[in-house]
C-alpha cells in the first residue's frame, strides 16, 4: 500500500512528534550540515554567483509572465518531433491520463525516474489502484518505496534515513519486489549501492514503459531536461519503448541560452557538485522520430497545472514558481533541521513547502494554513535560493492572508486590543505602569503558564519583571533633571 | 560644532520590550550616548513598532502602529534603537503595512532612513569603535537573525566588543544559526523552538563564558530563559550594557573576573 500525506496533522503537532525522534534529528542534522557545507564552498567558487542568481530569477519571472505562449510553443515543438502532448488541470486528471496511457501498453510493471511532481499528484498510488506496479529507480526514492515510507526532501527523499536503517530496509524488502539483497549485506555505502544496482538492473532491463518528470522544458525546441546523479534516469529515458514525462507547467525556460544559467546553478546549489553527473535532454522521438530504433518509440508529455495558475495569481506568492527544486532552502533551514521533512505533511517540505503548498492548495485546510507559521523568519533560506525567492516576504504575506481570512479570531482580538492600547499614550503608560506594579516579580524557575504560553515555559523561565520601567526611570531622573 | 548649533535632534526609541522588561538596556543606552556627547530625547508617546503584529499577519494593526511611530518620531533627525529587529521595522515592514495608504507610505519612506540600530549608530554615524568601556569578563556574542540578515550589522558589534578594555571575547560556535525565538513561533511551535534553543544554549555553554551578549533582548530572553531553567549561571546582556560600563564602575558584580584583566 503506497503511503500518502492525506489527513496529516497540522505542522505544530506533526513537528512535535518528529522533534522527539532523536535518531531522526541526528540523521537530518548530519545530512543537512554536510550538503550545506559543500554548497557553500562551490557557490563561493563562482565570482559571478550573484549575477547568475539575478539572471535565473529574471528568466523565471519572464517565463511566468508569458507562460501561455511558452507552453504553446512547447506543445508545437514536441508534437512536431513525434511526441504527444496532454494537458492536465489537476492531480486526478494527470493520474487518469498516465494510467490510461500505461494501460494501453498492457504493461503491469513500469519504471520511474524520480519526480517530485509525480509524488505531489500521488501517481504511484493511482497506478497501484489500476493494478500497475511503478518501481522507483533513484536510490533514495527506492529506499523510500521499499520502506513504505514518505519522501522527506526534494533532492534526497531518504535524507531522514541513516545507512543502518537503509541496510535493514534492503535486507527486509528487496526480495519481495525482485532480486533480494546479497547475503551478509553490511551498511558500507559501496555495498549498499551495489545491492541497489543489482536490484534495479533487473527493473531497467525488463521495463517497457518509463515515467519521468523533468527539471526543465526548453520552449524554443520543445526539449525536456533531466538532471541526475546516478544514471538511473538515463537508463529509464533510453531503454523503455514508451516514455511518459509528467511535468509542471512552471518548468519552462525560453531557450537553451537560458538553460545554461540554470545548469550552472542547480548542481552546485543542490548537491554541492560543479555539475550533475548525468544531464539528459530529449526532444520528442528525436530527429528520426523513432525510425532509427534508438530510444523510446512512443513519447507522451503530460503538462500539469495542479494549482500552479492559482499560485501565479498571487502577486507576492508567484515567485515561489521560480523554484528549481534544489533543496538548498531545506538544507539551511533551522526548523527543517529539527523536524525533518515529514512534519510539513507534503512532498515539498522546508521553506519552499511552507510557501508552495498554501499557494498551490489555498489556505482552507488547517494543515496547509499552519505551514506559513512553520518558520522563525530567520531569513537563511533567502540567502541560498538560486532564484532569489524572498521566502520571508511570502511567508508574511500568507500569514496576512490567514489572519485576514478570520482563521485566528481570538489572536486577532488580543493583538488588536494590545495595538489599541499601544497607540494611545495614556493607555500605554498605564499598561506599562501596571506591569511595574506587579514587579519585581520573579516567577519560580519551573512554572508552567496557562493557555498558549504554556509551550514557552516548558523549556524556559519567564524573565523577572523589573520594579521600574524605563519610562518611569526617565521621568524620575532625566525628565526632572532638565 | 559651533556652540549655538544644537546638532541633530536625536531620539531614543527604547522599544516596548525594553521599556517594560529590560529597562537596564535603555538606561545603558542613555549613559553611553551621554558619555559620547549625545543628548537623546525620550518622546514619551512612543510604544511598540508593531513587529509582533506584522510577523503574525496583522497588517492593519501594524499600519496603525506605523502611523503612531511616524507621528511620535517624525520631528527627529535620528532615532536610535537598541534592538536590531525593531530598528528594521520602518524600512522592512512599514512599506508593506502602508499599502493602500499613500500618505503613510510617503511619511514612512521619509522617516525610515533616520531610524538606526544602536551599534550602527555608534560605528557609522558617530564613527567610534572604542567607546571607553571596561568589562573584565568572558563574553560571547550571538548575532541575531535580524541583525545578520535584515539590519545587516556585519562586523560592527564584534568590533565594538573587541575594543572593550579587559574583555575576554570568545566566538560562539554555529553563531549564525537562529535561536528559535521567532516571536510567536516560540508560542505556536514550542517543540521546534525549544529544540533550536537547546542547541543554541549548548553552544553558549561550550564557550565557558559568564555573559552572552546580543543586540536583541527578545532573543536573549529566549536563550537566557533556557540557560536559567537548566540552572546555568550564564548572564544575558544587551551589548550596550557592556559598552556602558567603565573602569570607574569596576567589574560587574556577581560575575567571575578574567585573570590578568586590569
Amino acid at each position: 500500500m503506497t503511503r500518502s500525506f492525506l489527513g496529516w496533522p497540522a505542522f505544530p503537532e506533526a513537528a512535535e512528534r518528529e522533534v522527539g525522534n532523536r535518531q531522526l534529528r541526528e540523521n537530518v542534522r548530519r545530512a543537512t550540515h554536510t550538503i550545506r557545507g559543500k554548497r557553500a564552498v562551490l557557490a563561493a567558487e563562482r565570482p559571478d554567483w550573484e549575477a547568475l542568481r539575478d539572471a535565473a530569477a529574471g528568466i523565471k519571472d519572464q517565463v511566468l509572465a508569458n507562460l501561455e505562449s511558452h507552453l504553446l510553443q512547447v506543445e508545437e515543438k514536441v508534437t512536431a518531433a513525434g511526441g504527444t502532448v496532454h494537458w492536465a488541470r489537476d492531480a486526478a486528471e494527470a493520474n487518469r491520463i498516465v494510467t490510461d496511457l500505461v494501460r494501453a501498453t498492457g504493461e503491469r510493471e513500469i519504471v520511474k525516474v524520480k519526480s517530485m511532481l509525480t509524488e505531489e499528484i500521488g501517481l504511484d498510488a493511482a497506478l497501484e489502484a489500476a493494478g500497475i506496479n511503478a518501481r522507483e529507480t533513484d536510490l533514495a526514492a527506492t529506499i523510500v518505496q521499499l520502506g513504505d515510507d514518505l519522501p522527506s526532501h526534494v533532492v534526497v527523499p531518504a535524507l531522514h534515513r541513516n545507512r543502518t536503517e537503509i541496510r535493514d530496509i534492503f535486507v527486509r524488502e528487496m526480495g519481495r519486489h525482485g532480486r533480494p539483497a546479497p547475503e551478509g549485506l553490511t551498511d558500507e555505502p559501496a555495498e549498499l549501492a551495489e545491492a541497489a544496482r543489482l536490484h534495479l538492473r533487473e527493473k531497467f532491463l525488463g521495463a517497457k514503459v518509463a515515467v519521468s518528470g523533468a527539471n526543465f522544458l526548453v520552449a524554443e525546441t520543445g526539449t525536456l531536461v533531466v538532471v541526475e546523479s546516478e544514471g538511473n534516469g538515463r537508463m529509464c529515458l533510453t531503454l523503455a519503448d514508451t516514455l511518459i514525462s509528467v511535468v509542471g507547467i512552471e518548468k519552462t525556460v525560453p531557450s537553451w541560452q537560458d538553460l545554461e544559467v540554470f545548469l550552472q546553478l542547480l548542481a552546485r546549489n543542490a548537491t554541492g557538485e560543479r555539475m550533475a553527473p548525468y544531464t539528459s535532454t530529449w526532444t520528442g522521438l528525436g530527429p528520426s522520430k523513432g525510425a532509427d530504433g534508438d530510444g523510446p518509440q512512443t513519447f507522451h508529455l503530460v503538462l500539469v497545472d495542479n494549482g500552479r495558475t492559482r499560485a501565479l495569481a498571487d502577486p507576492t506568492g508567484r515567485q515561489a514558481l521560480r523554484c528549481i527544486r534544489c533543496g538548498a532552502c531545506m538544507n539551511i533551514c533551522p526548523v527543517y533541521e529539527r523536524t525533518g521533512g515529514h512534519a510539513y505533511g507534503s512532498v515539498y517540505p522546508g521553506p519552499i513547502g511552507a510557501i508552495l503548498n498554501p499557494l498551490l492548495k489555498g489556505l482552507d485546510d488547517p494543515q496547509t494554513a499552519s505551514l506559513p507559521y512553520a518558520s522563525t523568519l530567520c531569513g537563511a533560506c533567502n540567502e541560498v535560493c538560486p532564484v532569489r525567492i524572498r521566502f520571508t516576504d511570502v511567508l508574511l504575506d500568507l500569514r496576512a492572508q490567514v489572519a485576514d481570512g478570520g482563521k485566528h479570531p481570538v489572536e486577532r482580538a488580543a493583538l488588536g486590543a494590545v495595538g489599541g492600547v499601544m497607540e494611545h499614550q495614556a493607555a500605554w503608560k498605564a499598561a506599562v505602569k501596571s506591569i511595574g506594579l506587579v514587579g519585581p516579580l520573579l516567577l519560580p524557575r519551573k512554572i508552567r503558564l496557562p493557555g498558549p504560553l504554556g509551550g514557552w515555559t516548558d523549556s524556559r523561565t519567564v524573565p523577572a519583571i523589573p520594579r521600574e520601567s524605563f519610562r518611569t526611570w526617565w521621568k524620575r531622573t532625566e525628565g526632572d533633571a532638565k | 560644532m559651533p556652540p549655538n548649533d544644537p546638532g541633530p535632534r536625536t531620539a531614543l526609541f527604547v522599544t516596548c520590550l525594553n521599556d517594560t522588561l529590560f529597562p537596564g538596556t535603555g538606561r545603558a543606552t542613555v549613559t553611553l550616548l551621554r558619555r559620547l556627547g549625545v543628548e537623546v530625547d525620550f518622546p514619551p508617546a512612543q510604544s511598540c513598532c508593531g513587529q509582533m503584529h506584522f510577523n503574525t499577519g496583522y497588517r492593519k494593526e501594524t499600519a496603525k502602529l506605523a502611523r503612531h511611530f511616524v507621528d511620535t518620531f517624525g520631528g527627529y533627525d535620528r532615532i536610535v534603537v537598541p534592538s536590531a529587529s525593531c530598528a528594521g521595522m520602518p524600512a522592512e515592514a512599514y512599506p508593506q503595512a502602508a499599502v493602500g495608504d499613500p500618505g503613510l507610505a510617503r511619511e514612512v519612506a521619509e522617516l525610515a532612513p533616520r531610524v538606526v540600530e544602536l551599534t550602527e549608530y555608534l560605528t557609522d554615524r558617530l564613527g567610534v569603535v572604542e567607546v571607553g568601556a571596561y568589562f573584565p569578563h568572558r563574553v560571547t556574542y550571538h548575532p541575531t537573525c535580524h541583525s545578520l540578515r535584515a539590519t545587516r550589522l556585519g562586523e560592527r558589534p564584534y568590533r565594538l566588543l573587541r575594543a572593550v578594555s579587559g574583555i575576554d571575547f570568545v566566538e560562539l560556535p554555529a553563531q549564525d544559526e537562529c535561536c528559535g525565538f521567532g516571536g510567536t513561533f516560540s508560542v505556536k511551535n514550542p517543540a521546534v523552538s525549544g529544540a533550536m534553543n537547546g542547541d543554541k544554549a549548548r553552544h553558549v555553554l561550550e564557550t565557558g563564558v559568564s555573559v552572552l551578549a546580543a543586540v536583541d533582548n527578545s532573543c536573549l530572553m529566549n536563550i537566557g530563559g533556557r540557560l536559567n531553567r537548566d540552572g546555568h549561571p550564564v548572564r544575558t546582556l544587551h551589548l550596550v550594557e557592556i559598552l556602558a560600563r567603565t573602569e570607574q564602575d569596576g567589574p560587574m558584580p556577581g560575575l567571575p573576573v578574567v585573570e590578568g584583566a586590569r
